[in-house]
């Protein structure tokens, strides 16, 4: 259980988060939804332990995450950020591998490459684990950075957009492999992801920011709100049920 | 097949390049003479292999600066001369001989090292606090910020005369390198071996803080380290024969364009590169104007430049990834 409490993130004496507190539950898909800059990446990279907060903490099953040594971090929790760039040239595969460097420090086993050889198989990768990432489209390098993340193998997994830049195929695919990590895996996920139906449709929990500050905490179907979604995201948004399922529209 | 050899390839390669500068120079050394001429072998132990080796363990010492500096910087184009490193040893080793006009060679190596680790991070301070990021800006301030010390170590020198003592002013010779003055530079021997073995981690270093942070790497630790690697292997060989510009800074890139970017693997290519390319610029200068020499910083100053500009180019000619 990820349990964070009083967390405030300020950049000079602009408050951009907080003070919020709450708890992610073990296993399980949880989704953080909010209008763009609300703090979604702020929280994300707080719990991930890659911000440290103004004040506040942070506990992973009971141990503050920033006071935790990294590379003993590094092997229960992992995490994306929303943008990676840089200018190493490394192959996807490279890449991949290097999400297993927690756990072997360099000198990869049979099971590392294992761990590997599935992770690029998820992601459909296989044809690609030979090409530098700069040689990638957007979606293709994405799945790359989450294989990498999967790699790693770590109960709890943070990523920020994952979705960013993939078509409705592999979008579709990352969601179910997710799903299936959670399910069968007992893995604990969380996500920020802008489409509001594929959240509802995958997630155990959703929570939602604005401002800085938590404005709903709940299942899918208490989300799932059209009076509620349209105050968070400024935006008319009416629910439609389709085959049983809540579908949020904001479109005319 | 062909992968595979081509490693021992290039060992075959540079080796050559080697026994070819072994037997290249002043003296009438040759294979028969070293046979039959105990003086000649004398003079070859002296002065020529002692040479050859300073001019190994020199190349290997800036090819492995560049690499750690392109990874830790997350800059293409920096390299001990490009950042000002070279130039702040330099000057500690002006102050030194200020201070201390007797002091002994490891101590003026220490102090050497100190100067360009400080160097160094205040470099990279100032990138931050300039939030400088665009990959050609980043080696043009570095090389703004050497001459500025360059300058400043300069004018010290010349008023208090010791012109003489500046590795600038020796620029990169191993004319003047025989048994006696080149030991300090096995300590490059021992970084190479260090930095085998803490490879992976400059390499996810260089896929950024973050990255490095998720992966369980004490991301400061490995900076500070890659740093202090740096810092001594410029101030050991600007102290022992000067600066040698650019060298860091082509070999690597090309390394990198060829097999990526994976230090490990690439650390064999990265030296038996750098030794290519210093022997063949050293054995230059001692064959175009023989008797007399040009140092072989000169060649690789000339060399290394020509390199530098069309990488520049080539960034620009891929267009927006300048500014990457
Ligand atoms: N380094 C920074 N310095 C100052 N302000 C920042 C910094 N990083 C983020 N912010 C501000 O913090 C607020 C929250 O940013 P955050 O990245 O968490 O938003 P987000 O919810 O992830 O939005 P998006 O959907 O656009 O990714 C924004 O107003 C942003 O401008
Ligand atoms: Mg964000």
């Amino acid at each position: 259980m990820i349990e964070f409490r009083d967390l405030v993130k300020s950049y000079g004496d602009r408050t951009v988060l907080g003070p919020v507190s709450g708890r992610i539950e073990e296993g399980g898909i949880t989704s953080l939804i909010g209008p763009n800059g609300a703090g979604k990446s702020t929280l994300l990279t707080l719990l991930g332990r890659l911000a440290a907060p103004t004040s506040g903490t942070v506990l992973l099953d009971g141990t503050d995450v920033h006071r935790t040594p990294s590379a003993e971090m590094a092997r229960r929790l992992a995490i994306l950020r929303q943008d990676n760039h840089f200018t190493a040239r490394v192959t996807v595969r490279e890449l991949v591998a290097f999400g297993r460097f927690p756990h072997s420090r360099g000198r990869l086993t049979a099971e590392d490459h294992e761990h590997i050889d599935r992770a690029l198989g998820f992601l459909d990768l296989g044809d690609l684990a030979g090409r530098y990432l700069d040689q990638l489209s957007g979606g293709q390098r994405q799945r790359a950075y989450v294989a990498m993340v999967l790699a790693q193998d770590t109960r709890y997994a943070l990523l920020d957009e994952p979705l960013n830049n993939l078509d409705i195929k592999h979008a579709v695919r990352m969601m179910e492999q997710l799903r299936s990590a959670a399910d069968e895996l007992n893995k604990t996920v969380v996500l920020v992801v802008h489409d509001i139906n594929i959240a509802a449709g995958y997630s155990d929990h959703i929570i939602a920011l604005r401002d800085g500050a938590i404005v709903a905490n709940g299942t899918p179907a208490e989300l799932m709100d059209p009076d509620l979604l349209t105050r968070i995201f400024d935006t008319p948004v009416q629910v439609h049920e389709v085959d049983g399922r809540p579908l949020a529209v904001h479109h005319r | 097949m062909l992968r595979r050899l081509a490693l021992p390839c290039a060992v075959l390669v540079v080796l050559g390049l080697v026994v070819a500068s072994l037997l290249t120079g002043g003296y009438d050394i040759d294979l028969h003479s070293l046979l039959h001429d105990p003086e000649a072998r004398r003079m070859f132990l002296i002065s020529r292999v002692p040479r050859t080796l300073a001019l190994i363990l020199a190349a290997a010492a800036m090819a492995v600066s560049g690499v750690i500096m392109q990874m830790l910087v997350q800059n293409r184009f920096v390299e001990p001369t490009t950042t000002g490193t070279a130039e702040w040893s330099a000057l500690g080793v002006l102050l030194l001989t200020l201070v201390a006009p007797g002091a002994p060679v490891l101590v003026k190596m220490a102090c050497a090292a100190v100067f360009a680790f400080v160097g160094s991070v205040l470099f990279l301070s100032l990138l931050g606090r300039l939030a400088l990021r665009s990959q050609v800006i980043v080696p043009i301030v570095g090389i703004m910020l050497g001459a500025v010390v360059g300058a400043v170590t300069t004018y010290i020198a010349s008023s208090a005369n010791l012109m003489q003592t500046l590795p600038a002013w020796r620029s990169g010779g191993f004319s003047s390198v025989v048994k006696g003055t080149y030991e300090p530079l096995w300590v490059v021997g021992v970084l190479v071996v260090v930095l085998y073995a803490v490879a992976d981690r400059i390499t996810i270093a260089g896929l950024g803080r973050d990255m490095a942070v998720s992966l369980g790497l004490s991301y400061r630790r490995i900076l500070y380290l890659g740093l202090a690697m740096v810092a001594l292997a410029t101030g050991v060989t600007s102290i022992v024969v000067g600066f040698l510009p650019f060298l860091g800074l082509v070999v690597p890139n090309l390394v990198s364009m060829v097999r990526g970017d994976d230090v490990r693997s690439n650390l064999p290519w990265a030296v038996l590169g750098g030794v290519a390319l210093l022997t063949v610029c050293d054995l230059i200068g001692r064959t175009v104007v023989a008797p007399l020499e040009i140092p072989a910083s000169v060649i690789l100053g000339a060399v290394g430049a020509v390199i530098f500009l069309s990488l520049i180019l080539r960034r620009f000619a891929r267009g927006g990834a300048v500014h990457a």
